[in-house]
């Protein structure tokens, strides 16, 4: 068995396992825990409403902190739809989704990709120097923080050296990008990769809470 | 827990804010634990309230920072332990390791050490002299992380654990024991209603058997502003409304949760339901005070088990609604005002636009600051802050922001609707050498009652 077939055979599976076995556990974990029902007299109704436009409101800081951290929203951004960009139109990930779903869709010309790639790269790079020099990050950060960093951007800078034939021997590098992006899956839901799903969680919580209330969150 | 120096502990009436006088040794640990009971106690009381709400806020935080912008503290010091998030790190790094879903592998694994005492103790600081659990970090959050609610339960972790800065255990131990945080027990009460009464000539009604309404005081107002007291009772005698005061249930503060103590919370929220229901009253005024909102009209309920049998309603909320149906009429003030909003009414109380109609009502000017309504910059002083002498300068930070910010509406008059926003204005104010004084809603509208359309 040659490392490719290690990677998209055992070492694929054993990640998909651990990824959605971990996932469940953590959401599930949570959500079991008991929550008292709050008692207080609602000033409105259709809280719900409220924390459905939590979703949406936090998505970009409310004005007077735009100076402060539009930046970095900003960066957040790049980074995320750079991901998901790389992830769903780049051909030979599309492919290799197809063999597993059995349908194609269209995808992004590789140089656009490439391009993309190579901008989220640098986007998480400044988001690594940031979090190295500003002081209340670098003093809030734990193992987790460089950890995400680390499985985040290493499918990025392997998936790019692959298209840029840049490894000694190509299968060996193939293979690597694959093992890189399965090393994600399996630290995923013991970190904080995990806010893909908390943040819809939180925001809908906090949205709703005040909602009943009025004010503001 | 030792309670023996309660009385002892002289209060601080000169000064123009109320606390205890500031305490030539300071005592900031409380009972006789060893190290190991404090933090098992800090970490049972800490869990004890963990539902899922908070779990979800402890699972969420990304480490982003960003909630550090949004918090007067840290604005005002720069100091990255002011850091919201940061000032739960022990309770987070416990919750991880005692009952978060993967609890079993940091604690196996020790991937996330046991808190110790001396983090509790350094803690202290930013749990209690940092956060007036004003709520504005959650706007900026990404996430959304509801981290006042968190320092909240935090609290209720460290008053159990016997450590709580010196001041506000003195206060809230003093507020169990006399019903009044700042000695005005009920008889203290009860003579300085006569007081105003008498001054005001107005008609003071207290201990009534039956009454529509029972008004709440702070004692805050009832020791340094007793003229909300006869503001209050000419407002509602102009109204023709059936109320009164009650010596048996007065006291709106609640120093239980303030410093965390969930059972003196109850009981303090208790005598006021209790007095409530005993009178038959179907409406609850609470007086300027924030946090006296917050414990009753958001908390009560909860405290209670069931829902409340009457309506709870701060006074500027009243004030709105005599207005919209025109059962108040006021003359018109004509001035430029800035209104400061209460974090607990405003932001986490959903009252903010009442004040805005009484302004509305007094045809005054409002100039809104930047910043302000919902997303107000805090004074500081509000979640017990303003009692602990060491927190003063880092107060006189924040208001020297507030300050700015107030001003720069250009406005003439400044008026709030919280008595501890209030005294903290005025005490930093004389510090700072502001040169304006801040003004009650409260008062402004018994001054400006068109008499003539009296029922």
């Amino acid at each position: 068995m040659t490392l490719l077939d290690f990677a998209r055979g055992p070492a694929m599976q054993i990640a998909i396992i651990i990824f959605v076995v971990g996932i469940v556990w953590r959401l599930v974990g949570v959500w079991a825990l008991r929550q008292k029902k709050d008692l207080s007299e609602a000033r409105q109704k259709g809280a719900w409403v409220g924390g459905i436009k939590g979703l949406f409101v936090h998505a970009w800081p409310y004005k007077p902190f735009v100076p402060k951290v539009g930046a970095q929203y900003l960066v957040g951004y790049v980074i995320h739809l750079g991901l998901f960009i790389v992830l769903i139109f780049g051909t030979p990930h599309m492919l290799f989704f197809a063999d597993i779903v059995g349908f194609t869709w269209w995808t992004l010309p590789g140089g656009v990709i490439t391009a993309v790639a190579v901008v989220t790269t640098l986007a998480l790079f400044i988001a690594l120097v940031k979090r190295l020099v500003n002081p209340v990050q670098r003093m809030i950060s734990n193992f987790d923080d460089y950890a995400t960093w680390f499985v985040t951007t290493a499918p990025f800078v392997t998936g790019l050296m692959t298209t840029m034939n840049m490894w000694p021997h190509y299968e060996t590098g193939l293979a690597i990008h694959l093992l890189s992006v399965w090393l994600l899956l399996i630290y995923f839901p013991f970190g904080k990769l995990m806010h893909s799903f908390w943040f819809v969680v939180s925001r809908y919580t906090t949205g709703s809470r005040f909602a009943r209330r009025g004010g503001m969150a | 827990m030792s309670d023996t120096t309660v009385t002892e502990i002289e209060l601080d009436f000169e000064s123009k804010r109320f606390s205890v006088r500031k305490p030539e040794e300071r005592f900031d640990v409380q009972g006789d634990m060893t190290d190991d009971e404090r933090v098992e106690k800090a970490m049972v009381n800490f869990a004890k309230d963990f539902g899922r709400v908070s779990a979800t806020y402890m699972e969420a935080c990304i480490h982003c920072g960003a909630c550090a912008h949004a918090c007067p503290f840290y604005e005002a010091s720069g100091d990255p332990r002011h850091t919201p998030i940061w000032k739960l790190e022990p309770f987070k790094q416990a919750y991880k390791r005692e009952a978060g879903p993967l609890a079993f592998m940091y604690k196996t694994l020790n991937l996330k050490p046991k808190v110790t005492v001396d983090e509790l103790k350094e803690w202290q600081e930013l749990l209690y002299d940092t956060c007036t659990m004003c709520g504005r970090c959650t706007l900026i959050c990404p996430m959304s992380i509801d981290i006042a609610t968190l320092v909240g339960m935090a609290r209720h972790a460290m008053f159990h654990a016997g450590l709580v800065p010196h001041e506000l255990y003195t206060v809230t131990a003093k507020a169990q024991k006399e019903g009044s945080p700042l000695g005005a027990t009920p008889s203290v009460f009860e003579d300085r209603v006569e007081w105003m009464g008498d001054e005001h000539e107005v008609d003071m009604h207290i201990d009534e058997d039956q009454a529509d309404v029972l008004v709440l005081m702070s004692s805050i107002e009832i020791q340094k502003y007793p003229e909300s007291m006869a503001a209050t009772a000419k407002i509602l005698n102009h109204m023709g409304k059936s109320w009164t005061f009650r010596t048996d249930g007065y006291e709106a503060t609640n120093f239980g949760m303030l410093s965390g103590n969930t059972g003196w919370q109850k009981d303090m929220s208790m005598k006021v339901i209790s007095t409530a229901e005993k009178i038959g009253a179907k409406l609850v005024i609470l007086p300027e005070c924030g946090h006296a909102y917050q414990a009753l009209r958001w908390q009560g309920a909860n405290m209670y088990g069931k829902p409340l049998p009457f309506k709870v309603q701060h006074i500027s909320e009243f004030l709105a609604d005599a207005v919209d149906s025109g059962d108040l009429k006021l003359k018109t003030v004509n001035k430029s005002v800035a209104f400061h909003d209460p974090c607990q009414v405003s932001r986490r109380g959903g009252a903010t636009p009442a004040p805005r109609k009484v302004l509305e009502a007094l045809g005054v000017e409002l100039k809104e600051a930047e910043s302000g309504g919902n997303m107000n910059l805090c004074c500081g002083g509000g979640g017990g802050v303003i009692t602990i002498h060491r927190a003063d300068t880092l107060r006189y930070k924040i208001m020297a922001n507030k300050f700015r910010q107030l001003d720069s509406t250009g406005a003439e008059m400044m008026v709030t609707s919280c008595s501890n926003c209030r005294q903290n204005f005025d005490e930093s104010g004389e510090k700072l050498s502001w040169g304006k004084d801040m003004n009650s809603l409260l008062e402004l509208v018994a001054e400006n009652l068109v008499e003539d359309a009296k029922r």
